[in-house]
């Protein structure tokens, strides 16, 4: 059986990991390369890379990055932020990503999802859903896009499945509301959608203690995977003895 | 020098930066007389089945790839080319190894694509897993797989109650269905293993 994936999450800008709240007050956070190493090295199961520079003329292209992380790193990694076409994703992915993430563009172009995984493969292709609580949907949450600035007037659920229709291998469901709370994944919508999903959900948004990560895996809820970022870049959770935890929950993972 | 066979494949980078980091350098090449003279030969592969055998036949790899008789390794993708015929866009393949390739039956195995790692089960004899210890964790990403084979399993997976081969064999030829460049330990092990193989 598949062991539960824990993914460290690194936000990069012009070609450096940064650190804010809620994409205020970014600072300098070092290497992306060097972080992506730590990670590798504390056991996490995968990396995802959130590349979330505005500018179009960037420092270093983005390829030249992920290459630079393909070489120094042995586990998978994703790349997402700022991927608009099918080219976009072949230069990641030959890059060395083994997984690219598209969000606002999936809505907006839904083409671009069909193609790259009818050409990639499904098995690369992540939809990040950026989700926020809507009583008037179908499943109690809307879909927002353009890093939660703009609403969509999509069902949650009604869209994962068709990103799921579309080709798209694996959902990365961010709770915007959970987000960077500490108070614990959501664990409402993570399970609906991993209950109507025959993809994989990678959860994220409030992980605050090590108690979260067993609540989302834990098989009522049932995420494959928990992404996080400040508990691991701040060291509040380390890596090793989270898997520990989770082992004395019953819960598989990679040690 | 390990020859790493050119067909516009997805992984080519990783797998080659990983052979960089045990020391070896990989020529990325399609021609047919730098893979036979190579000491092995590596094939690659992440993507579609029935794509990947259209630019194999653009580029007549398939007799080529029939005549190497160094240690060969495919992987994901690379292994499943080795095989009879896909699901995947219900192709004819190499034909290496006499099996099929199949889609995950939905019925039984809840998520599909398999993304993530699992643990893989070993052949006692393989020298491709040497020193890797029983049920080490390895890195998966795929929606097809080949059954257990009477002859030709190297390694065996459990999905979903499910087990399936997750490397085959057939001479010099060994296919692994994970991708050890991305297996961190163990994955290093295996190249490192493959790398000391004897034509």
């Amino acid at each position: 059986m598949l062991a539960k994936r824990i993914i460290p999450c690194l936000d990069i800008k012009d070609g450096r990991t940064v650190k804010g709240i809620n994409f205020l007050d970014l600072r300098d956070a070092g290497d992306p390369v060097e972080n992506a190493v730590r990670y590798c090295d504390e056991g996490a199961d995968e990396l995802v890379f959130l590349d979330i520079t505005a500018t179009v003329e960037r420092r270093e292209p983005l390829s030249a990055l992920v290459r630079r992380i393909a070489e120094h790193i042995n586990i998978p990694f994703t790349v997402g932020g700022g991927i608009r076409t099918v080219d976009d994703v072949r230069s990641i992915l030959m890059s060395g990503a083994d997984k690219v993430s598209i969000n606002s563009q999936a809505v907006r172009n839904k083409g671009l999802v069909a193609e790259s995984s009818s050409a990639f493969g499904s098995q690369c292709m992540v939809v990040a859903v950026d989700v926020r609580a809507n009583a008037s949907k179908a499943s109690g949450y809307e879909v927002y896009i353009d890093g939660g600035r703009t609403p969509t007037g999509l069902d949650a659920l009604e869209w994962a499945l068709e990103v799921q229709d579309l080709g798209c291998g694996e959902i990365l469901l961010t709770s915007m509301e959970a987000d960077g709370t500490k108070a614990g994944y959501d664990i409402g919508i993570t399970s609906l959608l991993s209950s109507h999903l025959s993809i994989p959900v990678i959860a994220s948004g409030g992980a605050g203690r090590m108690e979260d990560f067993s609540a989302v895996f834990a098989p009522e809820c049932g995420a494959d995977a928990a992404l996080a970022a400040s508990v691991f870049h701040y060291h509040e959770i380390a890596i090793p003895a989270l898997k520990a935890y989770l082992q004395e929950c019953g819960i598989v993972v990679r040690v | 020098m390990t020859a790493m066979i050119d067909y516009n494949a997805g992984n080519v980078f990783s797998v080659s930066a990983a052979f960089r980091r045990l020391g070896e350098e990989v020529v990325l090449t399609s021609d047919r007389e730098t893979i036979l003279s190579a000491d092995r030969v590596v094939f690659p592969g992440v993507g579609y089945a029935s794509a990947a055998m259209d630019e194999i036949a653009k580029r007549n790899l398939a007799e080529v790839i029939s005549l190497v008789e160094k240690p060969f390794l495919g992987i994901c993708l690379g292994m499943q080319l080795l095989c009879r015929s896909s699901q995947e866009g219900d192709v004819d393949m190499l034909g290496v190894v006499d099996a099929p390739v199949l889609r995950f039956d939905s019925q039984q195995c809840r998520k599909i694509p398999q993304i993530g790692w699992n643990r893989v089960y070993a052949q006692p004899d393989s020298q491709l897993f040497d020193g890797i210890g029983q049920g080490s964790w390895f890195f998966f990403d795929h929606s097809y797989y080949v059954p257990l084979l009477d002859e030709g399993t190297e390694a065996r997976t459990e999905y979903y109650g499910f087990w399936y081969s997750s490397a085959i064999t057939r001479g010099n030829f060994h296919g692994v269905q994970f991708h050890p460049e991305k297996s961190g330990k163990a994955g290093e092990r295996l190249l490192a293993n493959f790398l000391s193989l004897e034509a």
